[in-house]
């Protein structure tokens, strides 16, 4: 009998379960623990315009994931229009419409980035030389001596670019330079005069974050692009690089914003940053909804708040595991202690111990009457179940007359649980004695204690809701811990007078 | 108060875990174990298979059939009433002898036929079955105990134990009943446990709660001199369980009847790991010795080559210097 397919499954599993973790730490920077803070930036478009009397159409970039930055959540406030985000090769936009407008009107787009140093960009296609590049004259021998000028000073793409930047800048501007300014923007002329020396290059627009500004606009930016790679040049100085507060709000080479129908239109950029934990803005994070990116978070709230209840069974199930097999405790009912620690999460550790101890103690004076009546096992139990329910109830009545809040918590518990949990005592105690009883119920609540603190422990609360790959790396665990023939820890004590003589 | 797992494993001691994988789980098919875990079936297999068990006098499986007991138990002066699935000795009712319509057990205490009636009826309706389900109450014959071991045991009859490993009977031990264990051959209730020679049915070792001791705490009787009479008869009865239920690791339980020798008192598919406590040795080297040997021989070989390679001398002559722990293969 191989045993290679069973370690070939573990290794799988781990593999699996690890590279999902890693790829949700890396790529969504998800962190490890949940106290880290994140810094998010909320950023707001104001965009103005003096409708006419008729149909208005508004058509704005917007920002999409890219280096530096994640996009978390988007929201709009425009009442009246009609509103749709499109994606095509213009990149994002948004689009507003409305059949009939008139005077000023504003439309509101608020963003909210997360600062995330390691997010990427997507990959990014060159825009097509234009090859067809016309030149005035006598534009055209000033275009043809600048480019001249810089092609002779520079080795690529990147170092021509910068060249001719520069010639452009305030100490070098030559006559050529001087003229051509006259002529033209900057931004569009050194696309174009970079275009006509076969380098494909765009104008983006990026915006500058700065806490707290307000009626920002945006600055004009020359994207370089050589082979694959590419670089953002700043047009007035010829700087390269992209300084870690930019956010590139249009990459597409296209306009920032198209208004038909309505005059005077512009758009303006208010912003601001706060931390918040990492958690919280994980959670926020617009959910891809790819296979690899397969979250949690892309169930609606109240589900979520269930899920990380029940992405936690996995964790007590391994204490439960680890108790019984590599220590060897002995628990009333295998999994029952899982169960009382999911009760223990809700009562808080001490009012739920009381609690128990109360309703099972009772239990097993009123269940030791039933065993005189001689019932059937089923209809026994259920007798049970319905005085553990009536003890509960007169718990709750009266710690609440009290003045015990915490009392009320109680209901929390299993009901048909404690009720087996009764039985099976009782039963013990008739047919063992009260030492067993107390090994195997001490055994049960150490192993609820324990996985109470487990469960309840932020870190791996936080670890088990957001990296679901941990639960394949817990399948491998206890596939193997299902395979150890070792001894337990109890076993070095029971059988120690063995190895005596 | 801690030993270490090396320790363990130079004494070859076989833990809970490993038990549970690499014997019972690798020998012992579950589609068999309904044939050990009801007394019933099992008694009927021993009786196709010419292994001797408690003469059956009837069995119960309806509460109508209840009514039927006083026309069974005519003419039975002593007889046993048992769960078919109980385990662990529970359920089982022992009547020693009847008299003018009276029962009584061995402490002396009298029953009427009512009682009986209500102890089978509660059998039937499982309250001793493992999980409660519905039970069959089965009557046999009572054993007649052999005195010669009277001496060794307070009140209930001590049952053999042997350990069978793929047909080849590995080890053995008696259970003596004590007071603190009421009655019952449970060894974690008080019990005596005694290790048994596979050579020779000899006594070589004892215990109670894990601690070795050499006479009966309620009789004071010293063990040393414990012989098993008929010791091959009852290894081959053992080592034949193997054919009758096809389990490779199974735990047989048997008892020793004046007139009618060794018989099979029943069969248990998750034998407990206390033998190895009576016999100060672990049950590994053994296990691994008979994992080594080939299928296809007969009960006989089988014990003659158990006799052969597990024999052991008796621990408890303090005169004689104290042996290790064979370690065979």
């Amino acid at each position: 009998m191989s045993r290679l397919p069973f370690y070939l499954i573990v290794g799988l599993l781990l593999v699996v379960g690890i590279a999902m973790s890693l790829h949700r730490h890396v790529q969504l920077e998800v962190p490890w623990t949940p106290g880290e803070q994140r810094q998010v930036w909320e950023v707001e478009a104001q965009v103005n315009f003096n409708a006419q009397n008729g149909p208005v159409k508004v058509d704005m970039a917007l920002p999409a994931n890219q280096q530096g930055f994640r996009l978390l959540t988007e929201n709009t406030a425009s009442p009246g229009f009609g509103l749709a985000f499109l994606e095509d090769e213009r990149g994002r936009r948004a689009q507003w419409s409305i059949r009939e407008a008139a005077g000023d009107q504003q439309l509101y787009y608020t963003a909210q980035l997360l600062v995330a140093p390691g997010a990427r960009a997507p990959e990014v296609e060159p825009p097509p030389l234009q090859r067809d590049i016309v030149w005035e004259r006598p534009y055209d021998t000033a275009a043809a001596q600048v480019i001249e000028r810089a092609w002779g000073r520079s080795a690529d793409a990147f170092t021509f670019a910068r060249e001719l930047i520069r010639d452009f800048g305030d100490e070098r501007q030559g006559e050529n330079a001087r003229l051509l300014l006259t002529q033209f923007e900057r931004s569009p002329l050194l696309v174009r005069l970079l275009n006509q020396a076969g380098v494909p290059a765009r104008e983006v627009s990026g915006l500058m974050l700065e806490d707290g500004r307000r009626r920002q606009s945006l600055t004009s930016w020359v994207q370089v692009f050589d082979e694959e790679e590419w670089a953002l040049f700043n047009p007035a100085t010829g700087e390269q690089g992209r300084p870690d507060n930019l956010l590139l709000w249009e990459s597409a080479g296209q306009a920032v914003l198209e208004v038909q129908g309505a005059t005077n239109s512009r758009v303006t950029f208010s912003m601001l940053t706060h931390n918040q934990p990492a958690a919280a803005a994980v959670r926020n994070q617009l959910a891809d909804d790819t296979l690899l990116n397969f979250s949690i978070h892309s169930l609606p709230l109240e589900e979520q708040a269930l899920f990380q209840t029940i992405l936690l069974i996995p964790i007590g199930a391994l204490v439960v595991v680890i108790l019984r097999v590599l220590v060897g405790i002995k628990t009333s009912g295998t999994f029952m202690p899982v169960l009382i620690a999911l009760a223990f999460i809700q009562t808080t550790l001490i009012t739920g111990l009381v609690g128990f101890l109360l309703v099972v103690a009772v239990g097993l004076v009123i269940r030791s009457y039933l065993s005189y009546l001689n019932l059937l096992l089923v209809a026994r139990v259920t007798a049970v179940i319905i005085t553990v329910i009536a003890i509960i109830s007169l718990f709750s009545v009266l710690s609440y007359r009290f003045g015990l809040n915490a009392g009320l918590t109680i209901t929390f518990f299993p009901m048909i649980i404690l009720s087996w949990t009764i039985e099976r005592m009782s039963i013990l105690w008739e047919e063992e004695g009260p030492k067993e009883v107390l090994i195997q119920g001490g055994g049960s609540l150490l192993t609820a204690v324990l996985a109470y603190l487990a469960m309840n422990n932020p870190w791996i609360r936080h670890i088990t809701f957001n990296f679901l790959g941990v639960q394949l790396i817990l399948m491998a665990l206890i596939l193997l811990l299902g395979n150890y023939t070792g001894y337990r820890l109890l076993e070095l004590r029971r059988f120690k007078p063995v190895t005596e003589d | 108060m801690w030993t270490t797992p090396e320790k363990l494993r130079t004494k070859g001691i076989i833990g809970m875990n490993r038990r549970n994988i690499r014997y019972i789980g690798r020998y012992n098919s579950r589609r068999l174990y309904p044939l050990v875990d009801d007394k019933l079936k099992t008694k009927l297999l021993a009786q196709e298979h010419g292994i001797t068990t408690p003469a059956l006098i009837g069995t119960v499986t309806t509460q109508f059939g209840v009514k039927q007991l006083r026309t069974m138990l005519e003419g039975h002066h002593g007889f046993v009433i048992k769960p078919a699935k109980g385990s662990g000795g529970k359920g089982i009712l022992v009547i020693e002898h009847s008299a003018d319509g009276l029962y009584v057990k061995p402490s002396g205490a009298q029953l009427r036929l009512e009682d009986i009636e209500r102890h089978v009826s509660n059998i039937l309706s499982g309250l001793y079955s493992l999980g409660g389900s519905p039970d069959v109450a089965v009557v046999e014959a009572l054993i007649n105990f052999d005195e010669s071991l009277s001496e060794y045991t307070y009140e209930g009859v001590p049952d053999i134990r042997v350990i069978v490993f793929r047909g080849f009977p590995v080890m053995a031990m008696m259970r003596l009943s004590t007071a603190a264990s009421d009655g019952k051959a449970n060894l974690h209730q008080g019990a005596v446990g005694v290790g048994l020679d596979i050579a020779s049915g000899t006594a070589i070792r004892s215990v109670q709660f894990d601690r070795t001791r050499h006479d009966h705490p309620d009789t004071g009787h010293e063990l040393v001199s414990l012989r098993i009479p008929g010791w091959r008869t009852l290894l081959l009865m053992a080592a034949g369980c193997y054919e009758m239920t096809g389990l490779g690791y199974l735990g047989t339980d048997m008892v020793l009847d004046r007139d009618l020798g060794p018989m099979l008192l029943e069969l248990n598919a998750r034998p407990g790991l206390a033998i190895q406590m009576a016999n100060g040795e672990g049950l590994r080297p053994r296990l691994d010795l008979i994992e080594r040997q080939p299928e296809g021989s007969t009960p006989e070989q089988r014990v003659a080559f158990a006799q052969q390679h597990f024999a052991r001398q008796s621990e408890l002559r303090e005169t004689e210097p104290e042996l290790p722990a064979v370690a065979v293969g």
